[in-house]
C-alpha cells in the first residue's frame, strides 16, 4: 500500500506524481469550460468567428489602407490574420489564466489537486479558437488562391512556443492574482497595449534595423513573425535572431512560472 | 480506552498517524484592500530604501497565530473518529491538513490508502451544467476516474433522487436538490479513509439521516472515516471515539460517549463569547436563556415556556433586520422562529438593548439541545451575525409524571425530540392521549 508522507517541506515529489494521478481533471476542466463558455449565448460558437473577423478587419483598415504599411505583396487581410493566430492565443490565454484560480476560489480552498491543471487547460481551451481561426485562414487563403510555401512545415514548431509563451505568462498571472487583485486591472491592460506593440497589424520589418533585436525581446515578436513566415512565406527568409530570443523568452516564462506557481501555490487555500 | 501520548512511536498499522503536527497562520499578511501591489511597488519606486525598512518592520509586526499546534494522533483502520470542538478550536485546519490542501508549518502526517475528503458539499459544481454534467465534473474533482464514475452513475442518480431533473442545469435546482446530489456523487467516493467536515449542516432532516446512514453503512465495511461536525448527536450515534480539540491542541480523546459528556459539561459552563460585525457596527453580546419568571436557566422541563433573550449593542443603527432562532436537537433543527417568514420584524437596533422570543410549552423529549441565532440586514440577504452554538439547554424530566409508561421509554433519550399532542384511538374505543403539556400538578410543583 503506498504511505503517503505530509510534512512542511517534503511535497514536491508528490505533487508531479499526482499531476499524472489527476491527468483526466485536466480535460474535465477543458471540457467545462467549453459547455459553459457559449451558454446562453445567442449566436454562441460564431463569436469564436466572429471576434477575429472583426479585428482582422479593423487592423486590415488601419493599418494596411490608413496607415499604407508594407505588405510584400501579401493580401493585407492575410497578413494580419497571420498574426492574430498567435496573439489571440496569447492574450486570450492571459485573460483567461489570470482569472482561471480566483474564480474557482471554493474548490482552491476546499479540495486537493495539483492547481496547476486548472491554469493548465484554461490555456489549452483556447487552441479552439485558435483552430477555428485556422480554418478561417485555410478559407481565405482559397478565396485569394494563395498557395502556402514549403516552409509551413515549421508551423507546429512556432504554435509550441506560442503555447509556451501563453503557459509561462499565464501562469505567473493566476499565481499574482491570488494574492494581488491589481493584476485583474494590469492584464487587460497589458492586453491592449500588446496589441499594437507586437506586430500584429503590420510586419516587424518596418521597425529599424538597429531597434530590431531590442524589439524581439517581446516573445511575441518572434512567435508572430515564425506563423508569418511559415504561413506566408517572406522573401529575405526569417529574423533568426528574433526566433532564437523568442526560444529563450519561452523556457525562461515556462520556468519561471511553474518555479513561482509552485512557490505560492501552497499558500493559495490561506490567501484566495 | 486507547490513550495517545504524543510520544509515542509510529505505528505502522495505523491508518492515519499524525506526529507534532502544528499550522501557524501570519495575521499580518492579511492587508486590507488597496494596500496591495500598488504599495509595494510604488514604495520600491520612489523610495527603495525606506520601503526595504518598512518592508521588513512590517514582517516582524505580524502577528504569528497557531492554529494547530503539537497535535498528534493515530488513527486505526476501520476507526471512525469524531471531531468535536468550538469554532476556532483548530478543526477545520486539521482536516484541511490531512485533506493536503494547505501545508503544515511543523510536524508530520502519515496516512495508508487512498483518502476522500469532503469538506463542502458541491464544490466545483457549476451551476450552468446539468446534473449529469455536474456529476462528471465533481467526481473528478473529488478524485474519481471516469471510467469509476459511469460505473456509479446510476447509483448516484438513484441515492440523489434527481432522475427526471438529471439534463436540467444546476442553477434550476431546489436547493435540497442541489445538497442530495453534490452528497450524492461524495457519498460514492468509496475510498479507504474518508474525511468529512460539516457537510450535513445543509439539507432537510431525513436527507441528514439517509447521509448518515450511508455513512454508517460505510464506516461497517472496516473503512476509517474522520467526522467533523456540530451536530453532535450524529457524531455520538457514528463514532466510536471522540476527538475534542480546544484551542488548537487535542483537549481529550477516547471513548465517544464519555467525551462528548464531558463536552457538554464544559459548553454548558463556558462563558459564551461575543460576536461582532464591525461592518454593521452590531456586537451580540450573549444569549441567554430563561423561563417565564425571567431566571437565567440551562435546564427545562418539557411543557415549560423557553426564553431565548439576545443581549446586543448596536454601534450603528440597524434597521429593520431579520432575526432567526432555530432549536437544534440530534436530528438537526427542531423548530424555528423566522422574521424572514412571519416578518415581524423590529424596526430598528440602536445601542445596547435586548431582544427575546418566547417558545410556549417545548413539546421536547429530555435530551441536550442548543440554539442557533443569526440576524441578516434589511435585504433579508446578507448575514449581519450568526451563532452556530448560541447557547445549549438540556431538557430534563421523569417522563412518567408525563404519563409515559412505556416499557423501552429509555429509547425517549435517542427519539425524534418534538411531540406534538396526540391520541390513540385504539379498537376498543379507548382514546389515550399522550402530550409533553405540563400536567396541573406538575405545574404546581415547580
Amino acid at each position: 500500500m503506498t504511505e503517503l508522507i505530509i510534512e512542511a517541506d517534503r511535497v514536491e515529489g508528490q505533487y508531479w506524481r499526482d499531476l499524472w494521478r489527476f491527468r483526466e481533471l485536466f480535460l474535465f476542466f477543458s471540457w467545462r469550460d467549453l459547455l459553459v463558455r457559449y451558454k446562453q449565448t445567442v449566436v454562441g460558437v460564431s463569436w469564436s468567428l466572429i471576434r477575429p473577423l472583426l479585428t482582422m478587419m479593423v487592423l486590415t483598415v488601419v493599418f494596411g489602407r490608413l496607415g499604407k504599411m508594407p505588405a510584400n505583396g501579401v493580401p493585407y487581410p492575410l497578413l494580419v490574420l497571420c498574426g492574430m493566430l498567435p496573439w489571440q492565443f496569447f492574450s486570450n490565454s492571459m485573460n483567461e489564466s489570470s482569472n482561471s484560480l480566483i474564480q474557482n476560489a471554493s474548490m482552491v480552498s476546499k479540495v486537493y489537486f495539483p492547481k496547476l491543471l486548472m491554469t493548465a487547460s484554461t490555456v489549452m481551451v483556447n487552441l479552439v479558437d485558435f483552430l477555428i481561426s485556422v480554418a478561417f485562414l485555410a478559407v481565405l487563403m482559397i478565396w485569394y488562391r494563395f498557395v502556402p510555401p514549403w516552409e509551413i512545415l515549421f508551423l507546429p514548431f512556432f504554435v509550441v512556443l506560442m503555447i509556451g509563451a501563453s503557459l509561462g505568462v499565464g501562469l505567473w498571472v493566476a499565481a499574482l492574482m491570488v494574492e494581488y487583485r491589481d493584476f485583474r486591472f494590469i492584464v487587460p491592460f497589458v492586453v491592449q497595449f500588446g496589441l499594437y506593440l507586437s506586430p500584429v497589424g503590420f510586419q516587424s520589418s518596418v521597425v529599424p534595423a538597429k531597434f530590431r533585436l531590442l524589439y524581439a525581446l517581446n516573445p511575441m515578436v518572434g512567435i508572430i513573425d515564425g506563423f508569418r513566415w511559415s504561413l506566408l512565406g517572406a522573401k529575405g527568409g526569417i529574423y533568426l535572431p528574433g526566433v532564437a530570443i523568442a526560444v529563450l523568452d519561452v523556457i525562461l516564462l515556462v520556468v519561471s512560472g511553474i518555479w513561482y506557481f509552485r512557490k505560492t501555490e501552497r499558500t493559495f487555500a490561506d490567501i484566495i | 480506552m486507547p490513550i495517545h501520548s504524543s510520544t509515542s512511536p509510529l505505528n505502522l498499522d495505523s491508518a492515519i498517524a499524525i506526529e507534532n503536527l502544528g499550522k501557524r497562520y501570519s495575521i499580518g499578511r492579511q492587508r486590507a484592500n488597496g494596500d496591495g501591489l500598488r504599495h509595494a511597488i510604488e514604495g520600491v519606486m520612489r523610495q527603495p530604501l525606506v520601503w526595504l525598512r518598512s518592508w521588513k518592520s512590517a514582517k516582524e509586526k505580524q502577528v504569528d497565530f497557531w492554529a494547530l499546534r503539537g497535535v498528534s494522533l493515530q488513527i486505526r483502520p476501520g476507526e471512525v473518529v469524531g471531531i468535536i470542538g468550538s469554532n476556532g478550536a483548530g478543526k477545520s485546519t486539521l482536516l484541511k491538513l490531512l485533506s493536503r490542501i494547505t501545508v503544515p508549518t511543523e510536524g508530520r502526517i502519515r496516512i495508508n490508502g487512498r483518502v476522500a475528503s469532503l469538506l463542502e458539499v458541491g464544490t466545483g459544481f457549476h451551476p450552468e451544467l446539468t446534473g449529469r454534467e455536474n456529476i462528471f465534473l465533481n467526481g473528478a474533482i473529488l478524485g474519481m476516474s471516469r471510467a469509476e464514475i459511469s460505473r456509479k452513475f446510476d447509483q448516484i442518480v438513484e441515492f440523489a433522487e434527481i432522475d427526471e431533473f438529471l439534463d436540467t442545469p444546476v442553477k434550476r435546482y431546489s436547493s435540497g436538490m442541489y445538497v442530495r446530489l453534490a452528497f450524492a456523487v461524495a457519498a460514492h467516493l468509496d475510498p479507504e479513509i474518508l474525511i468529512i467536515d460539516e457537510v450535513l449542516a445543509v439539507g432537510d432532516a431525513s436527507f441528514q439521516k439517509k447521509c448518515l446512514g450511508k455513512m454508517g453503512s460505510f464506516a461497517g465495511t472496516g473503512r476509517t472515516i474522520l467526522f467533523v461536525s456540530h451536530n453532535v448527536e450524529a457524531v455520538r450515534t457514528l463514532c466510536q471515539r471522540v476527538v475534542w480539540m480546544k484551542d488548537g491542541k487535542v483537549h481529550r480523546d477516547g471513548d465517544a460517549d464519555e467525551v462528548i459528556g464531558d463536552y457538554f459539561d464544559y459548553i454548558a459552563t463556558e462563558k459564551v463569547q461575543a460576536v461582532t460585525n464591525p461592518d454593521y457596527g452590531l456586537t451580540v453580546q450573549k444569549v441567554v436563556l430563561r423561563d417565564d419568571l425571567g431566571e437565567e436557566r440551562r435546564q427545562f422541563k418539557p411543557g415549560e415556556d423557553l426564553i431565548v433573550e439576545i443581549n446586543y449593542d448596536a454601534q450603528k443603527p440597524l434597521e429593520r433586520p431579520y432575526i432567526t432562532l432555530s432549536i437544534f436537537g440530534n436530528s438537526g433543527s427542531c423548530f424555528t422562529a423566522n422574521m424572514l417568514l412571519d416578518g415581524r420584524r423590529p424596526e430598528v437596533l440602536v445601542g445596547q438593548g435586548k431582544l427575546s422570543c418566547r417558545f410556549k410549552s417545548i413539546p421536547l423529549f429530555p435530551q441536550k439541545y442548543s440554539v442557533k441565532m443569526s440576524i441578516r440586514a434589511q435585504n433579508g440577504n446578507d448575514n449581519v451575525v450568526s451563532f452556530q452554538e448560541a447557547t445549549y439547554f438540556t431538557v430534563v424530566a421523569d417522563l412518567t409524571e408525563y404519563g409515559y409508561h412505556g416499557e423501552f421509554l429509555s429509547r425517549a433519550a435517542t427519539s425524534t425530540p418534538v411531540v406534538v399532542p396526540y391520541e390513540w384511538h385504539l379498537p376498543d374505543g379507548e382514546i389515550a392521549s399522550v402530550s409533553l403539556e405540563m400536567t396541573q400538578k406538575l405545574a404546581t410543583t415547580l
